[in-house]
């Protein structure tokens, strides 16, 4: 058949089947994935959108501080479309770190961090990281008032560094304020380099994951018991098994967005904040200044350090601490037992906190630092590093459940 | 499975929740506009062009765009609300010279994206929150934004109003806060006709906001029906498949 | 591994599923080409350009820019308009059969014209482009620089690109680079000599 002399020719020439063989079609997983599972496939469709939609608004956005913000809404106004390219992308910014943190906090779940798979666990950091970054600099670009001051107060972060704060603000904004080079580097950052970046660290994260293959919620390794082909008898080729069950948990996902999209593309001041709908005004502070929600836990803890001695460094050497220390969690495990399934109460009682701070701390974010929300913040910035540094000895200490041999179940 | 979907249900509704509560001061009126309503919209922007577009430009709107959305036939876009310019593919300009600014002390601002960057119910509070206060250069202050630039261009619609206080006890003994405004001069309009008046007004500030949200919103409906079928075939197929899965 | 596997049922579904998602996927599509198309900005500086051709002497003409491209406007001379049909046999589509005009334009026969006093056409050779130079007079050969236009030019267009020729209707010449006649866009006459282009009906004053 001409199809398979095709495939024929390419194969002598590029590893087509053997690829497909070793990513998809041969690919064993376990076979008791549950609905934690779908996240690292739905944080694929939305880097592939994107990119896509990206690629599209850099067709009429203008990265220059005269004219972004007006660029802006000609894209939502005058280009054919326009307005669905851009809440695509803006929707997809905040749905991105909604499927990131839930695909993390399922590690957390199955100790999909533990070896031998610390390497794929490091790669998603480094993703999440750059996410961060990525989230950061495309938040700027619409050159709204929010972020202009939101750009101000991230980049005036590295000042408090001390010895060099003050030069590498400058340096950062490559002028006096933050300006037009401010921006115009930003622009390129977000659109070429960080983009470029991920794809890398998506592939090596995939890659690190198929060298060893994927953990399951009962955090039991399958590849013990395998049956006369080599196949692990809990194991399922990814294709068609996991194809066709994350084409629902596509089709869900998909629903929810789309609802966000065509019925509250600003998801009440969320996702687009409405101080943003005025132009940067270098002259005027929004009433009070909140990054977007994702980044919220990490600007509630870095308030939540008062200044100390003449610095307000501290603040900052926290938040960036809350996101370093998440490196270590493989090595901050010291559980026998890698699934929340056969852990003991300490474990889930800790993770149950964890959790409900980071929610708290997301809250604290967003509001303005009054009230309860200071004390509260600073009550769930311990709670959130203790978590991780106190992990070595309740992980140690808690009691565990046997573990089976054979995977348990399957919805 | 279920357990997950409850756990995360919570923590959206504790986000919800404490997004959801917002700030002191005098509450907001319900503006209660409606989007799909062209007939308040084709009022507003008559209302619009007539008594704000002096001052006021919508400069991300064009004329053309406006009358199609709005269903505003050409001969009265032309005729009755096309002041600054005779060209209908052109954007919404104001009256105003460049040096108004000391005029008022301020430019007036442009209002493309107003009722997105504060909301209807605030357009529709500050427009209708005018009270009368001699110290001030216009005669006239605003319960939603005090020391206001502008003047109650709408003085003989809705009339005057004058600032009701109260007593608040605090440590220093007690303390006169303003808490709202009543009728002092009756205007032009009764209560409810300057209402809807403004109402209008707002509605089509609304629109100008984001002209094309009346058609995402009934686009997302169909979206919503298409991906719910998407949804049962890959379902189905997925149960089909994982029917090998014991 | 299931024995018995309902292949049919099986292949219907992914069907009914790849069917569906394509269909998806083609509508998704339809919003990023789209927004190729000229935006409300791009129609806004497109919308017709009014000229005022009263001024124009006869045997003078004047350049508008109309979507960013240029329209002759020549005022013939009563003497080459009743000359226009006399040298059909020269021409490569004398008809205008080949080329593109509106149909108001293409039954005005040689003219070429609504007014045959007033010609209106884009001055793009349509061989590759370039701004073809006027050289209105009859039977002068030495008219544009560089370039001997022929003993009996009856007046017209010369291209400096590549020598493609043009009558004053913009009809070009046999065996000349440029394969149609000058491109006649849509325009009106709002009165007796001003001229909207880009419109094929004058808006009523």
């Amino acid at each position: 058949m001409a199809g398979e002399r095709l495939l024929g020719w390419i194969d002598q020439r590029f590893p087509l089947t053997s690829l497909w063989k070793e990513h998809l079609a041969e690919y064993y997983a376990p076979k008791n994935f549950n609905f934690w599972y779908y996240f690292g496939a739905l944080a694929l469709l939305i880097l592939v959108n994107q990119l896509v939609t990206g690629i599209f608004l850099t067709m009429n956005y203008k990265p220059s501080s005269a004219e972004a913000f007006s660029s802006i809404e000609y894209i939502m106004r005058d280009v054919n479309w326009g307005w669905l390219i851009r809440y695509l992308h803006s929707t997809g910014a905040s749905a991105f770190f909604i499927v990131v943190y839930l695909h993390m906090f399922r590690a957390l779940l199955y100790g999909s961090h533990r070896k031998p798979r610390e390497l794929v666990w490091i790669f998603g950091c480094l993703i999440f990281l750059l996410l961060m970054a990525e989230g950061f600099m495309g938040y700027v670009l619409p050159w709204g008032n929010m972020s202009y001051w939101g750009a101000q107060v991230i980049v005036s972060l590295f000042g408090s560094l001390p010895v060099v704060g003050a030069s590498l603000v400058e340096w950062i904004r490559g002028d006096y304020y933050i300006a037009d080079a401010t921006l115009n580097r930003f622009f390129a950052l977000h659109v070429a380099a960080l983009p470029l970046a991920l794809i890398f660290l998506v592939i090596a994260h995939i890659m690190a994951l198929h060298e060893v293959g994927s953990n399951n919620p009962d955090g039991i390794d399958i590849k013990k018991y395998k049956d006369a082909n080599g196949h692990p008898l809990d194991g399922i080729p990814f294709h068609p098994y996991y194809t066709v069950k994350d084409l629902v948990g596509v089709a869900g996902f998909l629903l929810l967005f789309c609802a966000v999209i065509f019925f509250a593309p600003t998801f009440g001041g969320l996702f687009l904040e409405a101080p943003n709908f005025e132009p940067a005004n270098a002259l005027q502070t929004p009433p009070h200044i909140a990054p977007v929600w994702y980044f919220t836990p990490f600007y509630a803890m870095l308030r939540a350090v008062p200044s100390f001695a003449g610095t307000q460094v501290w603040g900052v050497l926290v938040m960036g601490a809350s996101i370093v220390v998440l490196f270590f969690v493989p090595w901050l495990d010291r559980s026998p037992v890698n699934s929340i399934r056969y852990r003991g109460p300490i474990y889930k009682i800790m993770l149950t906190i964890f959790v409900l701070s980071f929610i708290a701390l997301a809250v604290c974010g967003v509001k303005p630092p009054s009230g309860i929300y200071p004390t509260l913040a600073k009550v769930c910035t311990v709670l959130y590093f203790a978590f991780f540094l106190l992990m070595p000895w309740y992980t140690k200490f808690d009691s565990v459940k046997p573990v089976p041999e054979r995977v348990t179940g399957h919805v | 499975m279920y357990k997950s979907w409850v756990l995360i249900a919570v923590a959206l509704l504790c986000a919800g929740v404490a997004a959801a509560d917002e700030e002191g001061g005098i509450a907001l009126r319900h503006a209660d506009t409606d989007i799909n309503n062209s007939e308040s919209l084709q009022r507003g922007a008559r209302n619009f062009m007539n008594y704000c577009s002096g001052c006021h430009s919508l400069k991300y709107l064009r004329y053309n765009r406006m009358a199609e959305d709005l269903k505003i036939p050409e001969s009265e876009l032309a005729g009755n609300l096309m002041f600054t310019t005779d060209k209908p593919f052109e954007t919404i300009n104001s009256a105003m010279p460049k040096d108004s600014e000391s005029w008022f002390g301020k430019q007036p601002p442009d209002l493309s994206l107003m009722a997105r960057a504060r909301g209807v119910d605030y357009l529709f509070s500050y427009l209708t929150g005018f009270y009368v206060d001699k110290t001030r250069p216009w005669g006239v202050n605003n319960l939603y934004l005090p020391s206001t630039a502008m003047p109650h261009v709408l003085q003989y619609q809705q009339g005057l109003q004058k600032p009701v206080f109260k007593n608040e006890p605090d440590a220093a003994g007690a303390r006169m806060v303003l808490d709202g405004v009543e009728s002092m001069t009756p205007g032009a309009m009764k209560t409810e006709e300057y209402d809807q008046f403004v109402r209008d007004i707002v509605n089509f500030l609304d629109y100008a906001g984001e002209p094309v949200k009346a058609k995402r919103q009934s686009m997302g409906v169909f979206v919503t029906l298409f991906l719910l079928m998407f949804f049962a075939f890959a379902y189905l197929l997925k149960k089909e498949y994982w029917k090998d899965v014991h | 591994m299931s024995d018995q596997v309902d292949h049919s049922r099986r292949r219907l579904l992914t069907a009914a599923t790849v069917g569906t998602g394509a269909i998806g996927v083609a509508f998704a599509a339809v919003p990023f080409l789209s927004s190729w198309q000229p935006s409300a900005r791009a129609k806004a500086l497109g919308a017709p350009v009014e000229v005022d051709a009263s001024k124009l002497e006869a045997g003078q003409m004047l350049k508008v820019v109309w979507r960013g491209q240029a329209v002759f406007v020549v005022r013939r001379v009563k003497g080459s308009i009743e000359q226009l049909g006399n040298h059909d046999a020269m021409l490569a589509d004398p008809a205008s059969d080949d080329s593109v005009q509106p149909d108001y334009i293409k039954s005005s026969g040689a003219a070429r014209a609504r007014n045959p006093e007033y010609w209106v056409g884009l001055a793009v050779c349509t061989h590759l482009g370039c701004s073809p130079l006027g050289a209105f007079e009859a039977n002068n050969s030495f008219q544009v620089a560089g370039a001997d236009l022929g003993a009996n030019w009856p007046g017209g267009f010369y291209c400096p690109c590549h020598g493609s020729k043009y009558d004053l209707s913009g009809r070009v010449f046999k065996s000349m680079p440029a394969p149609k006649n000058l491109t006649v866009p849509p325009y009106a006459f709002a009165d007796s000599a001003r001229i909207m282009i880009g419109v094929d009906d004058a808006p009523k004053v």
